[in-house]
This record gives structure tokens, C-alpha cells and sequence, in this order.
């Protein structure tokens, strides 16, 4: 099979994610569509990497998902906190930050 | 390899800490504890330096005392210090000052009227004090510096103390919105001084750069103007006016050379005096200073460029700075303007590139640390007396407090130059010096020493002539502790305008390898008669 | 035994130091501390002379090296001092005459709280006259040139809680000041020129230099003196400096600074005679001020004022004199240790009148005194006729010398110099009768103190007093037919200065004649305009030219118009310019960064999707703008 292909659909992925981080309002959806961007360039990486024939691209997919798992488990927490001061997921709610 | 040069600059710096780190506590007794090892540290501090000069020999090699500890090793960064005849006579004058400065202020940093148990109660006479020994140990290290990158770091780091010096303590003399301009003229000094630090910085780097290009990774100040002077080193000449742009952007707005001057007249006129003089003798001085080693020493064939411009610029911060003291209405602002144009007189000497305007400009920033010292410090206790800044204010003090009134003529009379006093031995070098080699700027200068009598003089009719202003009346005299202050600073005045031989003595030869740095010589005379040296033609 | 040289310095110094450092234990006898240090430096100046007189005329001259002062490569400045004749007759004018005036002051001070300090300041006036003449450098002399000034700002001010005083010891030194520029001009020049600017190399090196170089050397040297010795255009002060208590103005006018301009040009006589442009604006100088300080004399009610305007003229013809080169230099300095005598009488004599009158200086409030003060007018009417030049005072000789040397000038400028220095001398004799009617003769005018409403009771003053004007009086009286007698002052300075006998286009004899005649025209005009006629209580309106002399011809209001009025002007545009232009445009900066990053700040929404989207805009413009390049 043409590994452009895997492109095409890596690249549909993280199109998907985009826009689902762009629209939705809940944190944990937001969340989810993070994760599918990560895998989208994880598929892509490794594609690469079978494109050019070396191993670089799936080193690096494996960084990247060591750093997914990280962001997980810190982004979780902070949720979390969020939702148990706050009584809400919505992304939208908390923007103390604006001054 | 002798530690008195680290010594030197330790002491005062420990001495920081420990005062910080005494016990908290708005008690008399506490704060006389916190004065009293302050004022031994400083007196301390003294003494080692009077070792240094002691040690110091004039006829000796450029740098002596010379210490070095690797610090970066990978920038070639190494701790380094030595002294030469400029840095060791600005040395003294740092050490003189800043005890006399210390119970000049003795109850500067007595807590005002503060919410009990705030910090502003607890800490303030702590705080004072430390910051004071924090500045004296840096100004120290600067001058003694032999490192580009030691320098940067000292130069840049004396603004953190200075500017709760300034944005911390005021006079109490100022009107409700005192606090609001006091933290203006912090910031304006802040701003001002960091925007010519991060230029500096980046020149700094760009020199580490063009040496390391050509094999010469280090930032130590005589292997570099060494290789400089040999053509071992060549920066190419727009690059090398670039730099030396940078580090005289930097100087000139610590020295502060016109247009860069607007700071100063806020920073000394919201500070206590204490202060004041802190800024204008001691650190300020960093900044021509400097001049004279690093630009001179690092881009000889820029300073040459740029010299005509630099004593114009130096010309109109003589005549405008004494034009706009003679129309102010504060007297601590009058002071700083005065000294605006005095810097003018100092950065004039360093540029006119002759060994007469050179070790004028060096005495001179002795002099005139000395002498506006003893000026600002008794306006100091004028201003602390009835509890304001303006000239308007004051009037008949030489009927009710003579003694003061007496000293701050005198003061006065150093600042206007008055020959037998120190300022006119340096004054008169530094306008021999310029008209040797730019006769026109020599003379319009000479024009500063008219209007120099003007702020002088008026400000000593209008304050303390005519008839005793009301709230004037029973005004005490100087106390023993304020004749303390003032007495030594005048004695060195007369001293040093009769005889200033020692001083010359060490810096003459560091002028003179200033200038064979620069490829200068003095300018012959026309019809040269033999020399006249110490009663040759007896 | 040179090593005496410096004590003439240091006794009067050390005196001041002692006194102004002393405190209250002084006060009682403090004065007579001061007294004896004056009176010690002339006996030291006295013993000098001895031994001078004692050495052949080539030896006369010593050198005294002290310390040197400020050794810079080049520049080598020395404290080192030089006594020759010059030098010796200005020592002993300043000390025996400053002696005098210590002890008339200590009974014209005697009730004055702060008397101590008056002595102090008196001997520091003369140490630093002191250190002037007998410096052997340029620079040397410009210490004692300033110090001076110095002192005569502390003694003019010595009243300070009065605002005119205060005022008119600024006004001194700043138009001092405006003098000294020319001094450090003319020492800068030297340097250049010859690299040095000790007497010795540089009148010995003259020869070498340009005419053009010489002659800004002189001129520069010539503002000096006009600033020191009160010659136009920087004579204003001259009149204020009236002041200060009358003992300074008696030593101000007599022994010590406006001296000082005098000997400035006759030392630096080896410049000049090299460089004529330079001695043709030294005459021209001169002339000027001897009729302008003898107009101002003629208006002045004033009786100081009076005889200020008089000293402004007749130190006028000591300058015209000294303008003239060779044939002048000894009779400049002859009249000017003449004038020494009278002028310090005079001065001294008008003080112990106001010491009987109640401080009144209006003449036109005096009147018929000479029954009530005998010594006094005695000494004065002596002084008054050595001034005016009465034939066989000292006035007489060593004016007629000078009327006699601007003839010989030749030419036209020789007569016309010649006939100004003879209307001056008419003048001179008009004013001086003025003052001595108006003070001495005719009814009394006297008016009651205005706020005491106290009447005068003029009386004569304490011995301490008199003795010291009977001495000058002698002085004046015998001094010039000294010094003339087998030409002895000639002979003696002659070798510093150097002399030419002048050919005045008519006899010697005539000129002589001459002067009288002139002199007597103006004691006659007088005499029927004071002594004969009533003199009016309040001034009359008098003539435009009488108003404007009484107003000095208008100098001060020139003066405010064209420097003081603009200079404020100035240094207030310049204040609004620094804090509105200068830090106006800093703070402008800050205000308008300050502003921007207000306007960005509202970027910011807080909300999470919004920055999520300007990363993703953010990533398509970088990646976009990558390919794009890529592309071309």
C-alpha cells in the first residue's frame, strides 16, 4: 500500500483533533482531541520513518508518547482540581487569567 | 598571590550580610548596634584600602596586586583584580566617603512615622546600612576589576542596592506626593541605567566574539588591550566603533554625560543626601572611569573618532547644566545639575586625549567627589533642619547657624573652583589639557567657571544672607557629629589644592600607558622653553 | 636668608586660619591677633627691603622655590616665589598700609559683634595680595588673584543680614570672575605657546612667539586687570563694593586688589612691549576709565561713592600709564603707591566721619564739620590735596610724570591722550573740591537718624583711629617729592621694567604748568559751585549726563539689559526645556509604550480556545511562509 496514504489519514486525524480542541467546551473532550493530534503526528512520524527508511521518526514517536503519558497525568490533575472548586468542565468557565 | 585586593572588596560586602542579618527591632539601642557595625565594617573597609595605596608603587608595573581566580573557565571568565594609580585614587576616594556618608545619615533610616511592627519599622536601619556596604563593595570591585565580564557583572548589579537606596529612604522634605516621586526617580534611575547595561552587555559579547574569532577566548582586561596594542588583536573599524558605542552608551548614562543626565537631578533630589552623594561621588564615578579604561583601552581608534563629538556633547552638558542649576528652585536639584556639569569637565578631560586633560579628569573626579560631598551633605543637614527642599525657604541661616552656613560656603567656593582648593587643580588640567588640543572647546568651557560662580553664589544669598526668614529662628548649628562629617572632607578640600602632588604621583603613569593605549601624545608647545621643573632655574 | 620670603605670606594666613578657626576665645583680643600678624609681615617686609638695598642692583632680584605644586608631564606648576624691586614696593604698600587700616579698624570695628572674624578676613585679603606679588608663575598668581577676590567678596559681604551687601559681594566676584576667564585664557595660551608660564621662561621666550599669539596674550591679560582693578567694562562692581565697612573700601582701594591689574600689566611688560595692539587697548582702556570714574565723580552724593569714582580714575591713569611701555611702567607703579597713601587717608577719613555722623554717607547731610573733627579734616584736606595733585604733594609728582609720558607718546594719539589725562586732572580737582566743600565747609545740613529720629553729634574718633590717617597724611604729603628726589624711585625699579625717558612734543615745563592750570580751573569751578553757593538738602534734577552719572553712566542698566536680563531668560528656558523636552520626551516614550502594550494586553481573553487558535494560525503562517519559500 502507498504509505502517502497513511498520510492522508494522519493528516485527517489531526485535523479532527484541531478542530474538535477549537470547538468543544468540555475539558475532558478538549483533552481527548489532544490526544488524537499526538497520535496523528505519531502516525505520521512513523510513516516518515518508513518513507526514508530510517529510524528517527520512531524514536521520536516514542518520545512523544512518553510526553502524552506525562500530559495525561498532569492535565487530569488539573482538571480534576478544576472540576472540585469550580463544579464545571467547561473550558469556557475558567478564564481567570484575563485580566 | 596576595588576597588584599579580595579582601578589600569582601569586607564591606560581608559586612552587608552581617548588618542585614542583625536583629530586627525598632529599639535605639538595636538600631546603634546596626549603625555601629556598619560605620567599624566601612571604617575597616578604610583601612584596607589605605594599605592598598600604601602598598601601591607608582614607578611599578601597570596593574599591581594583581590576584586572579578561574571562574568560567570555558568563556575564559576568571575573577580578576589589580590595581593602577586611577583605580587605586578612586579606590580612597570610595572608602573616604562612604563612612563619612554613614553618620552623615545617621538617623536618615530612623523609622518615619510607619504602622508598628510593619517591615518599614522592623528592618529599615538594617536595611540602610547593609544596602550602603552592598554599593561600596561593588563600586570597590569595579574599580578594582580587571576582567571585562567581572566588570559588566558589578557595573550592572550596583543598581539593585541603589535603587532601594533611592526608592526606599527619601528626606521627608518633600511635599505630600513625596513617596510617588520618590518611586518615579527609583524607576527613572532603574530604567535609564539597565537600557545602557543591556547595550553595554550586548558590546560585551560582541567583543567576546570578535576575540574569540581570532583565537583570543578571554575577557581579561590587559591581555586584550595588550593585544589590541600590538595588532594582534584587530577589530575591524566599523565594528570596533560599534562596540565601543555600546560601552560608552552604558558609561555616559551612569556618568551621566547631556542628553542622558535627566535621571540624576530626580534621583539625588528624592534620595536622602546621604544618597545623593552615594550616587554622585561614588557611583557615578564607575561610569567615567570606565571611560577611561575600557573605552580608551579596548577601541583606541573609535575613541579617537568619536572624540571631537563626545567634547561637544561634554561641552554642552558644562554650559546647560550650569545654566539650568542657576534656575532651579530645589536646592538638592541645584546640586545635581551642578554636577552635571561637573561630569561634563570630567568626560572633556578623559576625551581630549592629553595627559593634562587625563589626569585632570582623574583628579577631578576625586575632587569633585570630595567637594560635593561636603556641599550636599550640609545642604543635607540644612534641609533636615527645617524640613525642605526650597531655595525660597531658607533665608539669614549665616545669623543663626554660622558655622553652617560657613562650611556650606565653602562648599560652594570647591564647587565654583576656587584656586587653593582641590577642584581647581583638576579644573584647570582638564581646560589646559582640552585647549591644547582644541583650543575653541578650551575656551567656551572656560565659560562654566563664571557660571559656576553664579549657582554657587546665589545659592549662598538667597539660603543663608539677608534677614532671618520666620521658622528660621533658633535653628541649631552643626553638631559635633555633622563638624565630623564636614571637617575631614573640607581639610582634604584645602589639602589637596595645595598639595596634590601624591595624588599625581600615582596617576600620571596609568595616564600615561592610558595614552600610549590610545597612540597619543601631548601636543608640543610652539616655542618650548626648557622645562621648569621643581626650582631647576634656582 | 630667602627662606623669609614665605613668612610674609604665611604670618598674615596663619593669622586668618587662627582667627576664622579660633572660635569666642579669640573675641576679646582677637583683632589686635590679627593686627600683629599685619604689622609682623611688614616687619618682615621691612628687613627683606634692607637686605635688598644692601645687594647690587643685578642680585636684587630672588627666587624662592617651595614644593612643586602640580607636576603633569608638560606642566609643571610650582609653588615658588620671586621678590624683586616690583615686588618688594607692592610688599611693603600692602603691608604697611594694610597695617594701618588693621589698626584704624580695631576702633571702627570696636562695637561690632563679629570683629574677630573681620581681622581674620582682613589678613586672609592680605596674604592673598601677598602670595599675588610674589608668585613666580602665572598660576601661582592666579591663587592669590582669586584669593582676592575672595576676600573682597567675604569683606564686601561682611554685613550679609543685608540684602544690598549680599548683593553687591556676589555682583564683585562674579565680574571678578569674568576677569579671571581672561587670566586662565591667557595662562592656557602661554602653555601652548611656550609650555610653560613661570615668569622667568616666558618673558625670556617672548621673542620667539608670534606678534598675533602675544597680543591675545596681552589682551586676555588686559581683561584681567579690568576685572581685578575695576576698569570698563568691568568697573560696576566697584561702585557697589562701597558696601563693605570703610576700612575694606580703604584697603580695597588702596593697597590691595584693584592694585592688582596694575601690576598684572607692568610685570607682564615683557609681552606687551612686543605686542603694540595689545598696549594700544591697555591706553585705550585707560583713558576711557579715567574720565569715566572722574564723570561718576562729579554726581555721586555719596561720599564713598565719591571717592570710589575717583579711584576708578586714577587707577585709569596708572593703566594709561602702564599702556604706554617703558616710558611709563615706573610712574604707573609711582602713582600707584602715591594713590596708596591718599587714597587710604581719604578713605579712612570719610570712615571717621561716618563714625561721627551716624553711618551718614550724604554728603549733602554734612556740612561745616571741619570745626568738629579737626584731625580728621586735617589728614583728609592733606590726602584731598595730594590727590587733586597740589604742587609739591605726592600727587603732584607722580601725575605729572604720567600727563607728561601719555604726551610722549607722539603724534596724535600722544596729544589726544596727553589732553584727556589733563581734562581728567581737571575733573579730578572739580570732584575732590566738591567733597571737601560739601563735607567740611558751608552750613551744617545735618538731619536726624530717620528711624531713631536721633540728632548727630559729630565728633572726632579715638586715637586708634586718627593715628593711622596722620601716618598717610605724612605719606601723602612727602612720598612724591621722595621718590623724585634724584630720580630714586627710577633708579630703583628700573632695572625690572625697564625705562625710556619720553619727548613730549612740548617742554616738560609747560605740561607741568599745564596740569596746574587745569587743576586750578576745576578747584575754582568747584569753589563757586559748592563753597560759594548754598548746596541744596535734596539733590537737584540736574542734567541728562548728571542723571546718568549718578546712575555710574548707565552701566548696571546695560549690564541688566544685555547679560542679566537675557541669562535668566536662558537658564529658565533651559529648566522648562530639561523637564518638559528632554525628560518630556523620555516620559513621552514611556507613555506611549505604556499605551501600546494596553492595547495588546486585551488580546488576551483568558479563554483557552482563543489562544489554541492563535496557535494553530500561528503554525499555518509559519508553515505556509516555510513552503512558500521553499517554493521560490
Amino acid at each position: 500500500m502507498n504509505p502517502v496514504n497513511y498520510l492522508y489519514l494522519s493528516a485527517l486525524l489531526f485535523t479532527i483533533g484541531a478542530s474538535g480542541v477549537l470547538i468543544r467546551r468540555n475539558a475532558i473532550v478538549l483533552f481527548m482531541c489532544v490526544e488524537l493530534m499526538l497520535n496523528a503526528s505519531n502516525l505520521a512520524l512513523v510513516t516518515f520513518s518508513r518513507m526514508h527508511g530510517n529510524l528517527d521518526g520512531q524514536i521520536i514517536a516514542f518520545f512523544t508518547m512518553v510526553v502524552a503519558a506525562a500530559e495525561v497525568v498532569v492535565g487530569l490533575a488539573i482538571i480534576v482540581s478544576i472540576f472540585r472548586t469550580r463544579h464545571t468542565a467547561s473550558v469556557d468557565d475558567s478564564n481567570l487569567m484575563k485580566l | 598571590m596576595s588576597y588584599l585586593l579580595t579582601a578589600t572588596c569582601a569586607v564591606p560586602a560581608a559586612g552587608a550580610v552581617v548588618t542585614a542579618a542583625l536583629p530586627a527591632g525598632n529599639s535605639e539601642a538595636r538600631r546603634r548596634t546596626t549603625k555601629a557595625v556598619a560605620l567599624a565594617v566601612s571604617a575597616a573597609t578604610l583601612a584596607l584600602t589605605a594599605v592598598v595605596a600604601a602598598r601601591f608603587e607608582p614607578g611599578g608595573p601597570r596593574y599591581q596586586l594583581t590576584e586572579s581566580h578561574s571562574w568560567i573557565r570555558s568563556f575564559g571568565i576568571s575573577f580578576s583584580l589589580g590595581v593602577d594609580g586611577i583605580g587605586a585614587v578612586l579606590v580612597l576616594l570610595t572608602a573616604v566617603l562612604v563612612p563619612l556618608v554613614m553618620l552623615a545619615s545617621w538617623h536618615d533610616s530612623d523609622p518615619a512615622p510607619a504602622p508598628e511592627g510593619s517591615f518599614e519599622a522592623k528592618r529599615r536601619t538594617q536595611g540602610f546600612f547593609a544596602l550602603i556596604l552592598a554599593v561600596e563593595a561593588m563600586v570597590l570591585v569595579s574599580f578594582l576589576a580587571t576582567d571585562v565580564f567581572v566588570f559588566y557583572v558589578f557595573f550592572e548589579a550596583m543598581l539593585i542596592p541603589m535603587y532601594f537606596l533611592i526608592g526606599g529612604f527619601g528626606d521627608r522634605a518633600g511635599g505630600p506626593d513625596a513617596g510617588k516621586q520618590r518611586s518615579y526617580a527609583a524607576v527613572k534611575f532603574l530604567l535609564y541605567n539597565l537600557l545602557g547595561g543591556l547595550v553595554m552587555l550586548a558590546a560585551v559579547i560582541g567583543l567576546y566574539v570578535v576575540a574569540a574569532d581570532q583565537d583570543l577566548a578571554t575577557f581579561d582586561l590587559p591581555t586584550l588591550t595588550n593585544a589590541i596594542a600590538d595588532g594582534k588583536l584587530a577589530i575591524d573599524p566599523t565594528a570596533e566603533k560599534a562596540l565601543f558605542l555600546g560601552f560608552f552608551f552604558a558609561f555616559a548614562v551612569k556618568a551621566p554625560l547631556w542628553p542622558l543626565h535627566t535621571w540624576l537631578p530626580n534621583a539625588m533630589g528624592e534620595s536622602t543626601a546621604g544618597t545623593a552623594v552615594l550616587i554622585t561621588a561614588v557611583v557615578d564615578k564607575v561610569g567615567t572611569f570606565a571611560m577611561l579604561r575600557y573605552c580608551l583601552g579596548l577601541f583606541p581608534d573609535a575613541s579617537k573618532t568619536f572624540a571631537p563629538a563626545i567634547l561637544v556633547l561634554s561641552l554642552i552638558g558644562i554650559v546647560y547644566g550650569a545654566l539650568v542649576a542657576i534656575g532651579q528652585k530645589d536646592i538638592k536639584r541645584l546640586v545635581a545639575y551642578a554636577s552635571i556639569s561637573h561630569f561634563g569637565f570630567i568626560i572633556m578631560g578623559i576625551f581630549a586625549l592629553t595627559s593634562q586633560g587625563q589626569t585632570g579628569a582623574t583628579l577631578y573626579m576625586v575632587n569633585h567627589g570630595i567637594s560635593t560631598a561636603a556641599w550636599m551633605l550640609v545642604a543635607g543637614f540644612l534641609i533636615s533642619r527645617r524640613g525642605s527642599r526650597l531655595i525660597a525657604d531658607y533665608g539669614g541661616v549665616q545669623k543663626v547657624a554660622p558655622v553652617l552656613a560657613g562650611t556650606f560656603l565653602i562648599g560652594g567656593l570647591a564647587t565654583l573652583s576656587l584656586p587653593g582648593m582641590a577642584p581647581f587643580v583638576s579644573e584647570f588640567l582638564v581646560l589646559v589639557g582640552t585647549f591644547s588640543r582644541y583650543p575653541a572647546i578650551g575656551i567656551a568651557a572656560t565659560f562654566g567657571i563664571v557660571l559656576a560662580a553664579l549657582y554657587a553664589l546665589l545659592l549662598y544669598q538667597r539660603t543663608m544672607t539677608g534677614p532671618v526668614k520666620p521658622r528660621m529662628e533658633g535653628m541649631p548649628d552643626l553638631k559635633v557629629r555633622e563638624l565630623a562629617v564636614v571637617a575631614p572632607l573640607v581639610a582634604l578640600t584645602l589639602l589637596l589644592g595645595v598639595y596634590p602632588k601624591p595624588l599625581t604621583d600615582m596617576v600620571n603613569p596609568a595616564v600615561d600607558a592610558t595614552l600610549s593605549q590610545v597612540h597619543q601624545t601631548d601636543p608640543a608647545p610652539a616655542h618650548p622653553v626648557a622645562a621648569t621643573t621643581g626650582g631647576e632655574h634656582e | 636668608m630667602n627662606s623669609l620670603i614665605p613668612l610674609l605670606v604665611a604670618v598674615p594666613l596663619a593669622g586668618a586660619a587662627l582667627l576664622l578657626l579660633g572660635g569666642r576665645a579669640l573675641d576679646r583680643f582677637g583683632h589686635w591677633l590679627g593686627t600683629l600678624a599685619a604689622a609682623g609681615s611688614f616687619g618682615i617686609g621691612l628687613v627683606l627691603f634692607a637686605e635688598m638695598l644692601g645687594r647690587p642692583t643685578d642680585q636684587r632680584p630672588v627666587r624662592e622655590f617651595l614644593y612643586s605644586w602640580i607636576p603633569v608631564n608638560g606642566f609643571q606648576a610650582d609653588v615658588a616665589f620671586q621678590l624683586d624691586q616690583l615686588s618688594m614696593t607692592f610688599v611693603l604698600l600692602i603691608t604697611g598700609v594694610g597695617t594701618l587700616i588693621h589698626v584704624y579698624s580695631t576702633g571702627y570695628m570696636a562695637h561690632d559683634e563679629r570683629r574677630r572674624r573681620f581681622f581674620g578676613y582682613l589678613n586672609l585679603f592680605l596674604a592673598a595680595m601677598l602670595l599675588l606679588v610674589l608668585a613666580d608663575n602665572y598660576l601661582l598668581l592666579y591663587v592669590g588673584w582669586e584669593g582676592v577676590g575672595l576676600a573682597s567678596y567675604l569683606l564686601i559681604g561682611f554685613w550679609q543680614h543685608k540684602p544690598s551687601a549680599a548683593t553687591a559681594a556676589k555682583k564683585a566676584f562674579i565680574v571678578n570672575r569674568v576677569g579671571d576667564l581672561g587670566l586662565s585664557i591667557a595662562i592656557m595660551l602661554m602653555f601652548v605657546e611656550f609650555g610653560s608660564f613661570a615668569f622667568g621662561p616666558v618673558f625670556g621666550a617672548a621673542d620667539d612667539a608670534s606678534e598675533g599669539k602675544l597680543t591675545a596674550i596681552g589682551l586676555m591679560l588686559l581683561l584681567a586687570a579690568c576685572g581685578k582693578s575695576a576698569q570698563v567694562p568691568l568697573q560696576s562692581w566697584l561702585g557697589d563694593a562701597m558696601e563693605g565697612p570703610t576700612p575694606v573700601s580703604a584697603l580695597i582701594h588702596a593697597a590691595t586688589m584693584v592694585t592688582a591689574g596694575v601690576y598684572l600689566i607692568t610685570r607682564s611688560s615683557a609681552i606687551f612691549d612686543l605686542a603694540p595692539d595689545a598696549q594700544t587697548a591697555v591706553v585705550a582702556v585707560g583713558t576711557v576709565t579715567l574720565l569715566f570714574g572722574a564723570i561718576v565723580g562729579c554726581a555721586k552724593d555719596d561720599i564713598k561713592k565719591a571717592l570710589a569714582g575717583s579711584t576708578m580714575s586714577q587707577i585709569g591713569y596708572m593703566v594709561l600709564a602702564a599702556g604706554l611701555g617703558p616710558i611709563g611702567y615706573v610712574f604707573a607703579i609711582m602713582h600707584l603707591v602715591t594713590h596708596g597713601f591718599f587714597k587710604a587717608g581719604l578713605f579712612l577719613g570719610a570712615g571717621s566721619v561716618m563714625h561721627g555722623m551716624n553711618d551718614e554717607v550724604n554728603m549733602r547731610h554734612y556740612g561745616g564739620l571741619r570745626k568738629y573733627m579737626p584731625v580728621t579734616f586735617a589728614t583728609f584736606g592733606l590726602g584731598y590735596l595730594a590727590i587733586i595733585g597740589f604742587p609739591g604733594l605726592s600727587g603732584f609728582f607722580s601725575k605729572d610724570k604720567i600727563i607728561e609720558a601719555a604726551f610722549s607718546k607722539g603724534g596724535t594719539e600722544g596729544w589726544i591722550l596727553g589732553l584727556c589725562a589733563l581734562v581728567g586732572a581737571a575733573v579730578t580737582a572739580f570732584y575732590m573740591t566738591r567733597v571737601m566743600m560739601m563735607t567740611f565747609f558751608g552750613e551744617k545740613r545735618w538731619q536726624p537718624d530717620p528711624e531713631t529720629g536721633e540728632e548727630p553729634h559729630p565728633h572726632e574718633s579715638p586715637k586708634v583711629m586718627t593715628l593711622p590717617m596722620v601716618v598717610l597724611a605724612v605719606g601723602s604729603v612727602f612720598a612724591g617729592a621722595l621718590f623724585t628726589y634724584g630720580d630714586a624711585f627710577l633708579k630703583w625699579l628700573e632695572p625690572v621694567t625697564g625705562f625710556e625717558e619720553g619727548h613730549p612734543p612740548i617742554p616738560a615745563a609747560a605740561v607741568t604748568v599745564l596740569t596746574t592750570v587745569c587743576m586750578l580751573a576745576g578747584v575754582g569751578l568747584a569753589y563757586t559751585m559748592y563753597g560759594r553757593t548754598r548746596v541744596p538738602v535734596t539733590p537737584p534734577v540736574g542734567s541728562a549726563l548728571t542723571r546718568a552719572a549718578r546712575r555710574d553712566l548707565l552701566q548696571d542698566d546695560f549690564n541688566h539689559a544685555v547679560l542679566v536680563r537675557p541669562g535668566s531668560a536662558l537658564a529658565a528656558t533651559l529648566v522648562w526645556f530639561d523637564s518638559r523636552g528632554l525628560d518630556g520626551f523620555v516620559n513621552g516614550l514611556a507613555a506611549t509604550i505604556g499605551g501600546v502594550s494596553g492595547r495588546l494586553r486585551r488580546v488576551q481573553t483568558g479563554f483557552v480556545r482563543t489562544y489554541a487558535l492563535s496557535m494553530f494560525g500561528g503554525t499555518l503562517v509559519l508553515v505556509a511562509t516555510t513552503l512558500l519559500m521553499r517554493s521560490v
